[in-house]
Parts: structure tokens; C-alpha cells; sequence
């Protein structure tokens, strides 16, 4: 169900966010979603990409600051009110979104996918399930 | 209460007759079980048996935390491994820790000393004493907990962290003690009020036993105000013994009472070595003169402060110290406030968000000195969080200007940014041309 995310801290310096799309592009990694965050001071990078793991081991090595986190990426229907359909759901079982952002999918028509970030996504996922909800998961990432 | 009547309240000069007598034997044995000490006794042109007064100390050459390492990890240790029944191990932030061994009978000195120190706050048979100590290689959390035990007292030994758990536990057994860092005490005070628990009202907390760190009157102050306790300091560092080197008592918390009859003190002119009057400003060193796993002498400790020799209206004939304003190694004036890098540390190591890497920037904008504390991130689960880690740099402002009474700005930055240095960090970058 659950999809790894790889967050980057970055501080506001020019070419560290290209460093990074550098570094992951050489490595033959791809970059299916991101949301970049940020303050005055630093910003954090949210990536889902193909292969997580080789690319947290790639910025790592890299002495980037790198951390993993669970998301939920659910599909929603790609219509007005789609998104207010899994914003409801979210309400009514008072789960507090920390943070989402939207996934550009050109696999299937009629569908868009939000990447959620809840305190527990285990939760998160069953209460979405319950309601009908699906979800991409890791290995379609890879194929997207 | 003072709990060993006969030791606490020992007229100056037997304790000074007990002190030489102990120095010898001390001495004696290191110079023919350590390696380390009979070397650089040798050095120094010293025998065991020069020393004929207490003022003669200051012949011995001193002993660094430097020496510890360059014997990592058993090499200062005065007795065979079959003697030591515990390790302890102080985190280093940079190169390897420093270790410390106890034989049984260290442990039933350092229980004792324990046992003094929670006496001297008022704690008896009866308390229950929520000792949030860290449990585990820092000798903190089993120091106080035995030394607690010892007294009798209900002892909950709960380490350090957790804090809705700490606080469930204090309001439903009604701990009326509890031991930790000060800043822990100011940090679960507000945790406290978010949980609707006024601590005045809904616990029964008469004192507060706080050490490991360098802690400010006024901190003691707002800690007593927030939590309505009488908050005691205690000294210790793991090299010595652990905590248990030094206590307040809680009729006059004026100054710590040294455990002169394990321990003598010595205040040096950090630069010179010299040893200073009592009463002025300057580095203690202990001699450990019961130990016997690990004996230190003339242990060099950086930690800044000044003894008072005054007699203490608790009755004990023991010295006491100040407040350990800092080290001597790296103390920075801001503003014409003493600032010692140390004191930013002890926050910022309590923080699992963060790295123990960090450098003080210090600026002259105008007329004005400026305090930036740069210190990298930690990588973990938080880490994508942006609205964490924006709470975390403002909760260190506060907490930084509470400790050293300096304003400044905390900056997170990544991973490796901080040049390390081998050896001695570099903690401080002034920028001031002054």
C-alpha cells in the first residue's frame, strides 16, 4: 500500500537542487513525482522516484542530507470533485493531512494520483481502503 | 538531612589528615599498577613519597581527558579485569568515548555519594523519586538510582525522554522527587501545560535534583516558579566517579558541597597550571583519592567556577563550588555576557532532530554583537516535515536565550557543512575584529 518517499534537505544555496536532479539522472533514476517545500533558511525536496532505495543510497553517498518516509499515493478520479471525494473521507475520520501534493500519471486515462502524507499512514490506508479508495503501489511506480 | 553524619560534618583538619593519607595510598598504587603514571611521575622527577603534604599535589603533573583516549580503553585502569564488575562510557563527539571502570567498592562509594546528594535535597524513605536520568552507558540514570535506593526512597527508574509517560507517571503514583537535566525540567513543564496538567496543583513534586549540564540562577529560578519545587544542583562528570562529586543542600542552595573525603579539588589558572587562592574564578581538578578501578590525578576537568570556603549552615565541613559556568577551554564574550559553547551543546545534544555538529558564528553588525548557531541535521523519519524543523529552530532560540541569556539565530543546515576537525572541534567562528 505504502510508497517510499525520499526527502532531501537542502539549504537555499543556487545548484544544490540541481545537483541532486544530476546526480539521480546519472544514476538512471527516475522522477515520477516531487514537491519542493521552503522556509527563508532551507527547503526540503519530497521525491518519489523509481528505485527509492538506490537513489537514497546515491544522495547519501553524496553527503546529501536524506531521509525516508512512508506516503499513501491514492488514486482519485480525474474529474471536478474528485479530489473533495478523499478530502471528505479524510474529514470524517479526522485524519490531519500533513501534507500532498499531485503525481502526473500518463499511464491511464480518466485517473489522477495524490501523494498523502499522514502521521500514521498504516491507518491512513485502511480507512481509504474502507471507503473504496485505491492506491498506486511500489512496483507500479517503477513501471510508470 | 545529612545522611553519613560522621564524613559531612568532619572538622577540617582530620578531613585533611584523611585526604593525605588516602593521596599516598593512592599514589603508591598507581605508581606501581599504572603504566601511565608511573611514566610520566618518572617524567616529572616525582615519587610517591615526595608528596608529604596536601600542597605538595602541585608537584603531580596533570592528567587530560587526552590521556584517557590515548588509553582507550583499559589503559588507565588500576586493577585487573576480573575486579571490574561495571563500564561506563562518556559519548564523545569526535574520536572514540571515554571509558570508566568500577570495581564493587567504586560502586558502593558512588551509591553512597548518591545517597549524600539526595539527602542533602531532602529526599528520605518514603519519596518516590522519578529518576529521569538516561539509563544506560552515562552514568547518570544508575548513579542516581542507586544512590536513591540506597535511602530507602521508591525509586522509578524511568531514563530520560517520554515525556507524556513522565508525566502520567508523576500524577498517578505522586512522585514527590524527580531527577533530570534542567532544560528536560523547563522542556516537560510545557509539555506538561499542553497536556492541562498544572504541576502546582495536580502533582505533589517538592524537589528537583538537576545536573549534567550548565545550568544559570535564573534558570533555577523560573524551574522553581514553573514546577512550585525547590530545584537543588548536583555535579558529577563520568571520568571522576559520575554524579555524586558535588551536591547542593536544599536549606541553603548556595554552592555544592565537594565529597572532599573522595575527592580533593584544586581551582588552576587554566593558561599557567598554577594553582589559584580559593574564592577566585578558575578550572577545577580532582584527585580521586578512594578509587580504585580507575584513579584519576589531578584530573583536568575545563569546567570553570570558584570554590567558597565559607562554612555552610547545613553543618557540612566540606567546600563547596559555584556553578560550572563553562569550560575553559572556548569561552566567548557576546555582548559582554560570558558565553561558553558548552552550554549551547548541552541543548542541542537533546535534540534527536539534530547532529551534534555545530558552530557559533559570531558577528558585528554595527555596534551589536550577533550569535548565529549554525548545526547540521540529523536524517531520520521527521526529516520531511518543513513545519517541524521551522519549530525546532525557533523552540532552540528560546531555549539558547533562556540558558545563556544571549538572542540568537539558529540556522539548520545539511549534513557535513561543519568542517570536522580531528581532535579539538572547532566550535566557534568570530568574525568580530576586536
Amino acid at each position: 500500500m505504502k510508497l517510499k518517499q525520499i526527502s532531501v534537505f537542502i539549504e537555499n544555496q543556487s545548484g544544490r537542487l540541481h545537483e541532486v536532479a544530476k546526480l539521480l539522472g546519472a544514476n538512471g533514476i527516475n522522477i515520477r513525482a516531487l514537491s519542493l517545500a521552503d522556509t527563508s533558511d532551507f527547503g526540503i525536496l519530497r521525491l518519489i522516484v523509481s528505485n527509492p532505495d538506490k537513489a537514497y543510497d546515491i544522495l547519501k553517498e553524496h553527503e546529501f542530507t536524506v531521509g525516508r518516509t512512508d506516503v499513501l499515493a491514492v488514486i482519485v478520479s480525474d474529474q471536478p470533485g474528485g479530489l473533495a471525494q478523499i478530502l471528505g473521507c479524510l474529514d470524517e475520520n479526522n485524519m490531519n493531512v500533513e501534507y500532498m501534493y499531485a503525481f502526473v500519471d500518463h499511464m491511464e486515462a480518466g485517473r489522477a494520483i495524490m501523494i498523502f502524507r499522514f502521521d500514521d499512514a498504516d491507518i491512513a490506508a485502511v480507512k481509504l481502503g474502507e471507503a473504496g479508495f485505491g492506491f498506486v503501489k511500489q512496483d507500479d511506480i517503477a513501471g510508470l | 538531612m545529612i545522611w553519613n553524619e560522621h564524613y559531612e560534618t568532619l572538622p577540617r583538619e582530620y578531613l585533611e589528615e584523611l585526604q593525605l593519607r588516602r593521596l599516598r595510598e593512592l599514589l603508591n598504587n598507581v605508581y606501581a599498577r599504572v603504566d601511565f603514571y608511573r611514566e610520566s611521575m618518572d617524567k616529572a622527577g616525582i615519587k610517591p613519597d615526595d608528596i608529604k603534604s596536601l600542597s605538595d599535589l602541585s608537584k603531580l603533573p596533570f592528567t587530560y581527558k587526552q590521556d584517557m583516549r590515548d588509553n582507550y580503553p583499559f589503559g588507565l585502569f588500576a586493577v585487573p579485569q576480573e575486579q571490574v564488575v561495571r563500564l561506563h562510557a562518556s559519548s564523545g563527539t569526535t574520536g572514540k568515548p571515554t571509558v570508566v571502570g568500577y570495581t564493587r567498592r567504586d560502586i558502593d562509594t558512588w551509591t553512597e555519594l548518591m545517597a549524600r546528594t539526595f539527602s542533602a535535597a531532602g529526599v528520605a524513605a518514603g519519596d518516590i523519586l522519578q529518576n529521569a536520568y538516561g539509563y544506560g552507558l552515562f552514568t547518570g540514570g544508575l548513579g542516581a538510582h542507586y544512590g536513591a535506593e540506597k535511602i530507602g526512597a521508591s525509586v522509578i527508574p524511568i531514563s530520560c525522554g517520554n515525556s507524556q509517560k513522565q508525566l502520567m507517571l508523576m500524577k498517578d503514583f505522586g512522585s514527590t522527587a524527580f531527577s533530570c537535566t534542567p532544560s528536560y525540567a523547563l522542556s516537560l513543564y510545557e509539555t506538561a501545560i499542553d497536556a492541562g496538567i498544572d504541576p502546582k496543583k495536580d502533582l505533589k513534586l517538592k524537589v528537583g535534583i538537576f545536573g549534567a549540564e550548565p545550568w544559570t540562577d535564573a534558570m533555577r529560578e523560573e524551574i522553581e516558579e514553573k514546577w512550585g519545587i525547590d530545584a537543588v544542583d548536583i555535579y558529577g562528570l563520568s571520568e571522576i566517579i559520575g554524579p555524586g562529586v558535588a551536591f547542593e543542600c536544599v536549606e541553603a542552595k548556595n554552592g555544592m558541597h565537594i565529597n572532599e573525603d573522595h575527592f580533593i579539588v584544586e581551582t588552576i589558572n587554566p593558561e599557567t597550571g598554577e594553582v589559584i587562592p580559593n574564592g577566585e574564578e578558575g578550572e577545577l581538578v580532582f584527585t580521586t583519592i578512594t578509587k580504585e578501578a580507575i584513579p584519576l590525578v589531578r584530573y583536568r576537568t575545563r569546567d570553570v567556577t570558584s570554590l567558597i570556603t565559607e562554612p555552610c549552615k547545613c553543618g557540612r565541613s566540606f567546600v563547596r563550588m559555584n556553578k560550572v559556568m563553562g569550560r575553559s577551554d572556548d569561552m566567548l564574550i557576546i555582548r559582554g555576557v560570558n558565553v561558553y559553547p558548552s552550554q549551547v551543546e548541552s541543548i542541542l545534544v537533546q535534540k534527536e532532530e539534530l547532529s551534534p555538529h555545530y558552530l557559533l558564528v559570531v558577528n558585528r553588525d554595527g555596534n551589536m554583537d550577533t550569535l548565529e548557531v549554525q548545526v547540521e541535521l540529523a536524517e531520520g523519519q521527521f526529516m520531511d516535515r518543513i513545519r517541524r524543523l521551522q519549530d525546532l529552530s525557533k523552540s532552540l532560540e528560546s531555549e539558547i536565550k533562556t540558558m545563556i541569556g544571549v538572542t540568537c539565530k539558529v540556522r539548520i543546515v545539511e549534513h557535513k557543512t561543519i568542517a570536522r576537525s580531528e581532535g579539538k572541534a572547532k566550535r566557534v567562528q568570530d568574525n568580530r575584529n576586536i
